[in-house]
């Protein structure tokens, strides 16, 4: 029996061979919380009646999503976690160390062929460096902090062959986001997602990332890549921890094989308000907007950061816009003070957040007034996402925004070519 | 004592976000208090409309999006005994069943509101009193069962002590 590579991790994480539509018990590698959901997590221990963490070090709690608190009640969540963190001496990346899906890869928690959970749902991220990473609730997450294991559906697969090479001013995000669009918000729903070809090989792993962050919106369980030369090194770049990839074998059963040319894809957007009801920027140009958000675990990373400042650089952003940057890690953040950037996003208006989620989950930073359009690099656009049901939400990709805050409306970043 | 269907004005990919806003889940611990705000973007005062053992009727893809347990917690604490779709997303069915709320997967388009019904886990039918109709539903696996009998996965695992049993 050929394997997946969801197959070949759940196998090898339960010691038995597993295949698709099996329930095992599997042993997972890593896990956390955010501040959303640690403290449920955090309650869900406590009624378990375990006294002690199964391992301190295969865990920890990121403060990111409401950061540094904007209340009260939040200000009590997180110091639950602060206190939970040193009685069981687990580790805790307090507010404005970033984003979990930076933090937890970045500081090397993750390697090739990990089973890893988080209670979030976009821990599908990892599947760019090619683990078996997926969302779950915080009771799910309590049980694998006390036992070091959980329950697992082993998921079919489909695999994507995304073919062709991007045009100038097209980026992962506009590939994700067509994807789907074309799949729809519940297409891969249970299953695993691999996605192959030479698109995804040209991409860095940053920008992969971008890919695996939004299996989610189609359903996915996880959003799974094969580790190439690109991959190796930057997880051995960031983990001491041995990196052993885990491959799909040739003849590995599929429920669905999708190939795809995107050589003509044009840059995408997101309108208000699912997911997949996606366009070519086209079809948009020329809506108002109000706020930018470039930031967040979609599209916080060096590379998304550098786009938009190379387009800023030397501009003013339109009369009115509110642009708001998050950088998805204190390092990045660091880093975009080192080259330059920072300078550029202020002197063009814009505003730079502390490291964390931002304005992308409506708590603080940002929050819309009643009939206000946002465009952001975030991965989600429900009504009231930004803690505003009155409000307007499209995604695209940090390119499309930076190009969008300068005009004050949607605007194609392809008209800026040459600085791309 | 009749129980009824209660179906919101959207259908399908009702997310987690409707079902309780990031808004209310950072503000309110307790789950009672919190089920007064479920759907409160899509309708204000959905949860006067419930009475204890009520079930929800949806669409497809019912819960997709954010992973926050309070979706299901709240909905469990505002008297719900089952939610009925055609489908559900992944991290929602998980947590639903872990936290002991039902879920049930069938054909919905023959459940209007306000439609009497009665579920039966044993024969797995609904049925549909108002309409006089039985409608198939998906069995659920024995692990999910054993959660659901126990009020919760922690119920369980306090229980047992891990799951190797369940399986």
């Amino acid at each position: 029996m050929r394997q997946t590579i969801a197959e070949k991790i759940l196998s090898k994480h339960s010691g038995k061979r597993v295949r698709a539509g099996d329930i095992v018990i599997a042993d997972v590698d890593f896990c956390f919380g955010q501040d959303g959901t640690s403290g449920m997590i955090i309650d869900s221990f406590k009624k378990m009646g375990t006294e002690k963490v199964f391992d301190k070090d295969i865990f920890c709690m990121v403060l990111d999503h409401s950061c540094p608190s904007p209340n009260i009640g939040v200000s009590a969540i997180h110091n639950k976690i602060r206190m939970f963190s040193k009685e069981h001496g687990v580790k805790v990346f307090d507010v404005g160390r970033g984003v979990c899906h930076q933090l937890v890869p970045e500081t090397g928690f993750v390697t090739c062929g990990d089973l890893v959970l988080g209670a979030d749902s976009h821990t599908c991220t990892y599947g760019a460096i090619n683990a078996l990473s997926t969302g779950v609730g915080s009771t799910d997450l309590a049980i694998t902090l006390a036992s070091g294991k959980n329950w697992f559906v082993v998921p079919e697969t489909i695999k994507m062959n995304v073919n062709g090479s991007l045009g100038k001013g097209v980026y992962s995000k506009d590939v994700i986001l067509y994807l789907i669009g074309d799949i729809g918000a519940d297409g891969a729903t249970y299953k695993s997602v691999e996605f192959y070809g030479d698109i995804i090989s040209e991409m860095s792993v940053e920008a992969r990332f971008t890919i695996s962050n939004m299996a989610v919106e189609m359903g996915a369980k996880c959003g799974l890549m094969k580790a190439d030369k690109k991959t190796t090194d930057w997880v051995k770049r960031h983990s001491i921890r041995e990196c052993i990839p885990v491959s799909a074998d040739e003849d590995a059963k599929y429920v669905d094989i999708r190939d795809y040319d995107l050589s003509e894809l044009p840059p995408q957007v997101a309108k208000p308000h699912t997911v997949d009801s996606v366009c070519p920027v086209e079809e948009v140009e020329g809506t108002h907007i109000d706020e930018v958000n470039i930031g967040t675990c979609t599209n916080g990373r060096l590379e998304d950061l550098e786009i938009a400042a190379k387009i800023l650089k030397g501009r003013k952003i339109a009369k009115g816009m509110k642009l708001i940057i998050t950088p998805a890690s204190r390092r990045i953040a660091l880093e975009c003070l080192k080259r330059g950037y920072v300078e550029t996003f202020i002197n063009a208006g814009g505003i730079v957040n502390n490291p964390g989620c931002g304005p992308c989950v409506g708590t603080h930073q940002g929050v819309l007034a009643d009939g206000e359009n946002a465009f952001s690099t975030a991965n989600r656009n429900f009504k009231g996402r930004m803690g505003n049901p009155n409000s307007n939400i499209y995604l695209g990709s940090p390119a499309t925004a930076a190009a969008t805050a300068l005009e004050g409306k949607i605007a194609d970043p392809r008209e800026h070519k040459r600085r791309l | 004592m009749a129980n009824f269907a209660h179906r919101l004005i959207m259908q399908d990919d009702i997310n987690t976000d409707y079902i309780i806003s990031g808004r209310y889940k950072f503000k309110i611990q307790d789950m009672q208090e919190l089920s007064r705000y479920i759907f409160k973007d899509l309708e204000e005062d959905f949860h006067k409309k419930i009475q204890p053992g009520d079930f929800l009727v949806a669409g497809s893809n019912f819960g997709c999006g954010s992973s926050r347990e309070q979706a299901p917690a709240a909905l469990k604490a505002s008297g719900l005994k089952a939610v009925i779709a055609k489908s559900f997303a992944r991290i929602f069915h998980r947590n639903a069943f872990n936290v002991g709320l039902c879920l049930i997967e069938c054909e919905t388009n023959h459940i209007d509101d306000m439609d009497e019904i009665e579920l039966d886990l044993e024969e797995n039918i609904i049925r549909n009193v108002s309409k006089g109709l039985k409608i198939e539903i998906k069995p659920i696996p024995d692990i999910m069962k054993k959660f659901l009998d126990k009020g919760g996965v922690i119920e369980y695992f306090k229980e047992y002590g891990c799951f190797d049993d369940a399986l």
